[in-house]
């Protein structure tokens, strides 16, 4: 494992520009757009967009910036529930893995730049109606790809750019990584105690 | 002049066992892993490198495991009306690492029953399928599965009613109950099934040096922060610590060195992925040996004996692939049943449809077969945040589906493991066109169900709805991986089989004419060539494959190393 410094001769402005990254948001928010606040005044699942989905896929398009690549969280436990911090200190990967995924990432960059460019640099600015209507006009592999790193950036660890703060696990009650604390064999075979599950 | 004694290919549960026997009987031998090192420190005092974790998006999302499809690319097709192939990418992608596929097991390790080596003489032949018998018993192997619960460290009870005789108790108690089947395994039972606690691989409390399972919830899929889970940390510390075993992560193993007449191995060929790319091919180095051990699973050893034209005099090598054709029954409750988030994925199992009663005979004769057998049906939970994200698809419900989670916290799953018969056809061979990233001929699997798959999941799918209705789950459904029908190309498991269980495609045998090794694991051409994983498999039984083809190892290089265990051996109630 390494720091997550910046690799030397990175360019840090990053990989997307402002607009696109405005209009990245804005994508992943309609893809998978935020909850209703709920009566008893539980917190809102937010949109993947505004809880740091332009920042995952920054940090995903941009991994080689970074020495280690920042494709794989280090381990064994994030220190949010004992251990110390080891998610923040990337993997290596060897030359054959980097190769893979240098090509993997070229390719998602260039779908990103396409459909972002043909979203148009209002598609922050369209109402819900206008732009599905918009997003009709992209290529479908696009749309599937733009989905899964929607959910991968909202419901993965927050050390990957998304879930702001946790806060998508927060609001589907999700304690996310528990290790090395885990759960007690009380909390796994008795979650609602001595009372049972509310029939 | 020889580098060692023997040429371990693999350091999954199979390799693990084999590299840890002859390490104890005196032999220096080298494992290759084709696969990185995430495990443990290959150097004094091996201790956990500390890359495992609860992270959804490196283990079910970037292959931090390996294989990388975009490297090492797989096809399938499900007959040769498929053309070359129907699709490629991952085709019941193992990992490709130190420890194989036991690093991402939930660790479920049940032994065969005694009919499991005899269904040939004990059920009987069916019309399409090449049903046999093992050329070995349970009475053979018996010792060996004693052996392998206690270097690997199985928890479990002995309430399985239906449950082969064993020679001792389990080396620890059952851990905790997952709620899920505290409810579903009562509605078993009231149903007339037999519910037990499931044989577990991880520990239930501390052992062999190693803690107890901390109930973290990321089991399924995922390498233990904490070794709680055996299969094969274990295994491939002891082999380490007795200072005779060598691990080479990143070899590649592409061919197996021969004596001019091609009966007698000299070593194993390999390439050294640690260099490149950028600095040309990776180089091919050379390992000397008086012995080969193929432990690459049922995958990858045919791969390496057809691209080496090692082994296949019959005709058989690839041949008699079998999975575990599933049956996934899942039921939301009205409330959480924490079954994706606590406990080790599966406390409960029940094997009640292996052993069959008078409707599943009627069933059978129903749709014209003898018999139909199904499998051991696990009682689990579901997948992490993001698997069920992705289920949903994009729009405005989607939010509320993830708070309501039907599809994750009240979903409770039964996944059976169903028995497949072997058939020649299904096989894997090399694809024509594709090719990995050194160059090397891809596998492909041609794979289709027998119609014994499909009456058996048929008639036993409602029974398990009818199990989570009457546990108290609101909805109930069932499908099978692969799919079937016309909606199968939109499944979100995909089209090739999920089950990861895979044997059967090098069949150990009593005649060199219709199978690949003999009784002890050897090639019948190449006789110092000996395979320690699940291909050599005669049937795939509705059990998980680990912990018999652990106890295999064992034996097969027990009996080569000269050290077999008492009560057991060549020819020992053999059949």
């Amino acid at each position: 494992m390494g720091d997550p410094s910046r690799a030397e001769g990175s360019n840090n402005e990053g990989i997307l520009d402002h607009a696109e990254r405005r209009t990245l948001v804005a994508l992943f928010d309609t893809l998978v757009p935020p909850g209703p606040v709920s009566d008893d005044g539980s917190p809102a699942v937010p949109g993947a967009g505004a809880a740091g989905g332009d920042r995952y896929v920054e940090a995903l398009l941009g991994a080689f910036e970074f020495d280690p690549p920042r494709i794989w969280a280090g381990g064994p436990s994030s220190g949010r529930h004992g251990g110390e911090d080891g998610f923040s200190s990337f993997l290596e990967l060897s030359g054959w893995e980097a190769r893979a995924w240098r090509e993997r990432i070229t390719g998602w960059t260039e779908q990103y730049r396409t459909a972002l460019a043909k979203l148009g640099v209002d598609f922050a600015d369209l109402d819900p109606g206008e732009r599905r209507a918009r997003l009709s006009t992209l290529d479908p592999a696009f749309c599937e790809l733009a989905f899964e790193h929607a959910c991968e950036s909202l419901y993965g660890d927050p050390v990957y750019g998304g879930n702001d703060d946790g806060r998508a696990w927060t609001a589907i009650d999700f304690r996310g990584d528990t290790a090395p604390a885990g759960w007690t064999d009380a909390e796994v075979t008795h979650p609602y105690g001595s009372n049972g599950p509310p029939w | 002049m020889t580098d060692c004694d023997a040429v371990i290919i693999g350091s999954g549960p199979g390799g693990a066992t084999a590299a840890h026997t002859l390490t104890r009987a005196g032999w220096d031998v080298v494992v290759l892993e084709k696969g990185r090192n995430h495990l443990l420190e290959l150097e004094a005092p091996y201790g956990p490198l500390g890359h495992m974790s609860n992270d959804e998006i490196k283990f079910t999302r970037r292959h931090v495991l390996g294989p990388d499809p975009m490297l090492e690319p797989r096809s399938f097709r499900r007959d040769e009306s498929d053309g070359d192939r129907l699709y490629v990418g991952d085709v019941n992608n193992l990992p490709s690492t130190v420890g194989g596929g036991g690093v991402h097991a939930d660790g479920k390790l049940p032994r065969f029953r005694e009919d499991d080596f005899a269904l040939l003489s004990t059920k009987g032949a069916i019309d399409g399928a090449d049903v046999i018998d093992w050329p070995i018993s349970y009475a053979d192997l018996e010792p060996y599965y004693t052996e392998a619960e206690r270097l690997i460290g199985v928890a479990g009870e002995e309430t399985n009613p239906f449950a082969a005789w064993r020679s001792g108790p389990y080396p620890m108690p059952p851990g905790a109950d997952m709620f899920g089947a505290t409810l579903t395994a009562p509605a078993a039972e009231r149903l007339g099934l037999h519910p037990y606690r499931a044989p577990t691989g991880a520990n239930s409390i501390p052992y062999d040096g190693r803690p107890a399972c901390v109930n973290c919830g990321f089991c399924g899929y995922y390498g233990c922060p904490v070794e709680a889970k055996g299969d094969p940390v274990a295994l491939l510390r002891a082999a380490l610590g007795s200072g005779r075993c060598r691990i080479i992560p990143e070899a590649l193993a592409v061919g197996v060195t021969r004596s001019r007449n091609g009966r007698t191995a000299t070593g194993v060929r390999y390439l050294d992925l640690s260099v490149g790319p950028g600095t040309g091919d990776p180089p091919e180095r050379e390992i000397r040996s008086r012995y080969v051990v193929l432990a690459g699973g049922a995958f990858e050893t045919p791969r390496l004996l057809l691209r080496d034209d090692l082994g296949n005099s019959s005709d058989q090598v690839g041949r008699n692939l079998m999975v575990h054709f599933q049956t996934l029954t899942a039921g939301a409750f009205p409330f959480r049943v924490f079954g994706a988030s606590r406990g080790r994925s599966v406390t409960h199992v029940h094997d009640d449809h292996i052993v069959g009663d008078d409707a599943q005979d009627a069933a059978a004769r129903a749709a014209g077969l003898p018999w139909i057998r199904g499998g051991l049906v696990e009682h689990g939970g579901a997948a992490g945040p993001i698997q069920e994200a992705l289920i949903y698809g994009p729009g405005e419900h989607h939010p509320v589906a993830m708070v309501d989670s039907s599809l994750r916290e009240r979903l409770w799953v039964f996944t059976m493991q169903g028995e497949d018969l072997a058939r020649p056809d299904n096989r894997i061979d090399l694809d024509p066109n594709l090719r990995d990233a050194w160059g090397g001929p891809a596998g492909r699997m041609t794979w289709s169900p027998h119609r014994h798959e499909l009456v058996a999941s048929a008639h036993i799918g409602p029974i398990l709805e009818e199990v989570l209705r009457n546990a108290g789950a609101e909805w109930a459904v069932t499908s099978t991986s692969p799919p079937i029908g016309p909606d199968a190309a939109r499944h979100p498991m995909g089209l090739p089989p999920a089950s990861r269980h895979i044997v059967g495609t090098a069949r150990m045998g009593h005649r060199a004419e219709d199978s690949v090794v003999d009784a002890e694991g050897r090639l019948w051409d190449c006789p110092n060539v000996v395979i320690c994983d699940s291909s050599v498999f005669c049937t795939s039984t509705g059990y998980g494959p680990t912990l018999t083809l652990v106890a295999l190892a064992a034996r097969t290089t027990r009996l080569l190393a000269g050290t077999p265990l008492s009560g057991a051996g060549p020819g020992s109630d053999r059949r």
